[in-house]
């Protein structure tokens, strides 16, 4: 039901990538490779986009992330032959919370996501690359990612991709089968998945954000489409709820020309 | 009108740097030597190609006098070959135009100042344009012309007008981005839209079309490119690839419109006073309506139903 062209998305995307890297002057991007669908997609797009050797794949595993996730994210490596690198992140994020062992598994999750956002930030300067986005969506729109961690990115070849459509590409482009196929997880915890983490199936959500986002049908309309009322709600509400995470942070308007109010210009303005 | 009634024309498909006109001469240079060693007579640059086209706050620092050095260095390049330029024109009481101007031997030809500009959705033009306020045929030395600017040739309007003011063909400067990724097909949504409107332009009114796309992507918003000539009866003389740079050629010629004239006078047979008469009264409605603080969508309804009881009661 939602329309997903995969060879035709595949070409816009991997011209998106070269034109909006190239143009900044530069020819390679800095990713983190979890081992799941999305940065997994991401990575084959960029290797198309920039060549194998103009990608660097950052694993950044936490003492508690699952050993398929990280042997998952070598086979990309592997597959597409792009330059890598395994970082652990445990000392950085452990140092902070034996400040307050008390944190929840929320408060960990969050400091996990910025820790290797900082990290693929310094590879990017250091390689003079940018960072590639690997966030759906779907979680943009649900607001399931970490502001300023995972959420965080130069450019998103994704980020209008709704988890089918990622998942039909990565089939389409060849990620391991094994990846496409696996139950989608954070991996901040052993045992997560984030269809028991959001409540309900990617599959469900999608076909309702599609119709709701990109059909603007109305919450009547949804219901006729067979959706709950209650499911209605609380996805609706999702959705409002984190817009802020959407947005760049607000400012206090005291001049006459106030950056994105009146100061408009488009990013690509800068280069 | 030319001799023989027929031309070569250009349309150069080109990726614009955003904001610097000077890299964008740069490309206008190279795709005006190709277009001319390749025999055209006249080369059509897309809509904002001297600028690019997310301009915003640009507007008004990328913004071109058309009695400006840059206007004169294109006057110079157009002595061996015509050229529509899409640029930000900046009007003597600093209004400023999504403009296309055609320039040929040195003299500017025509100016078209884009009327409809988009403002909705994912475009913004009319917070930073002046809106055109003209829709006119003219006279240059490959016969009659018009200039639309993209979303102008959304209004069937604009392309009935420039039919009825005697164009036999329409010089249409785009910056169309792509969006809709339907299965099955080889191109995004908004580029079959296009297609099929540029063909039913060209055989409703028998006039030829040089459609001249952009690619390339400003803040992620790709552009699909596929430039076209086609003849007066719909049929595609040249064909751009789509998403990427290109430069086509083709033959414009008048007889194909007159092969279709011939067979089907439609435009000799449009009744410009009914149209006129009738555009007059629908005004005349709308204000009325308008006055009365009323939705003019809503007089339809209420008309058929007083129409029915009507009905009922004879």
């Amino acid at each position: 039901m939602i329309p997903c062209n995969t060879p035709l998305l595949r070409k816009i995307l991997v011209a998106f990538i070269r034109d909006e890297v190239r143009k900044v002057g530069l020819g390679r991007v800095v990713l983190g490779l979890s081992g799941g669908v999305d940065s997994s997609l991401s990575a084959f797009l960029a290797a198309e986009a920039l060549g194998p050797a103009n990608v660097l794949g950052v694993r950044l595993p936490y003492r508690t992330s699952s050993r398929e996730s990280l042997e998952d994210a070598q086979r990309v490596v592997g597959q597409l032959g792009i330059a890598s690198l395994t970082i652990d992140i445990t000392p950085q994020v452990d140092s902070y919370f034996e400040l307050f062992p008390d944190a929840d598994k929320r408060r960990r999750g969050n400091k996990m996501a910025r820790e290797r956002m900082t990290i693929l930030y310094d590879q990017s300067a250091k390689w003079q690359a940018l960072v590639l986005g690997t966030s759906n969506k779907t979680e943009l729109l649900l607001g399931y990612g970490t502001l300023h961690g995972d959420m965080a990115s130069a450019v998103n070849p994704i980020g209008d991709l709704y988890k089918t459509q990622v998942w039909a590409l990565a089939e389409a482009m060849g990620v391991p089968e094994s990846i496409v196929e696996k139950e989608p997880s954070a991996d901040l915890f052993a045992g997560q998945t984030d269809e028991s983490d959001l409540g309900f199936g990617y599959r469900e959500v999608d076909r309702f954000l599609y119709l709701m986002v990109d059909e603007r049908y109305s919450t009547a309309e949804l219901e006729g489409a067979g959706f709950e009322r209650e499911f209605i709600r609380r996805v609706s509400d999702m959705v409002r709820g984190s817009q802020f995470k959407r947005r760049l942070p607000i400012i206090a308007k005291v001049s006459h020309r106030t950056i994105d109010r009146d100061f408009r210009y488009a990013r690509d303005w800068g280069l | 009108m030319s001799s023989d009634g027929k031309f070569i024309a250009a349309a150069a498909q080109l990726s614009p740097r955003l904001g610097d006109v000077e890299a964008n001469l740069g490309l206008y240079e190279k795709s005006i030597a190709e277009a001319r060693g390749r025999g055209a007579d006249l080369v059509v640059f897309s809509e904002l190609s001297l600028t690019g086209y997310t301009l915003r706050d640009m507007v008004s620092t990328v913004a071109l006098r058309l009695d400006g050095p840059e206007l004169k260095h294109l006057r110079r390049l157009s002595q061996k070959i015509a050229i529509v330029v899409g640029l930000v024109e900046e009007t003597p009481s600093f209004r400023f135009h999504n403009s296309a101007v055609l320039l040929d031997r040195g003299e500017i030809v025509a100016v078209h100042r884009k009327v409809y500009l988009p403002t909705y959705g994912m475009f913004d033009e009319q917070r930073y344009f002046a809106r055109g306020s003209q829709i006119r045929a003219f006279d240059c030395r490959f016969g009659r012309g018009a200039i639309l600017i993209c979303e102008d040739l959304w209004h069937p309007s604009t392309a009935y007008l420039a039919a009825l003011d005697d164009a036999l063909f329409i010089l249409c400067p785009s910056a169309s981005p792509l969006r809709g990724i339907s299965e099955g097909q080889q191109q995004d949504d908004n580029a079959r839209y296009w297609e099929m409107i540029n063909r039913f332009y060209t055989t409703t009114f028998s006039v030829s079309l040089v459609y001249s796309n952009r690619v390339g992507f400003e803040d992620g918003v790709g552009f699909w490119g596929g430039s076209e000539i086609l003849d007066a009866a719909g049929e595609r003389v040249a064909k751009a690839s789509y998403y990427e740079p290109d430069l086509v050629v083709g033959e414009v010629r008048s007889k194909v419109a007159r092969r279709r004239r011939v067979a089907a006078p439609l435009l000799r047979d449009e009744d410009l006073d009914l149209t006129i008469n009738e555009l007059i009264r629908i005004r005349g409605r709308l204000t009325k309506l308008e006055s009365r603080g009323e939705v003019a969508v809503l007089k339809p309804v209420r008309a058929g139903a007083a129409r029915a009881r009507r009905a009922k009661r004879s």
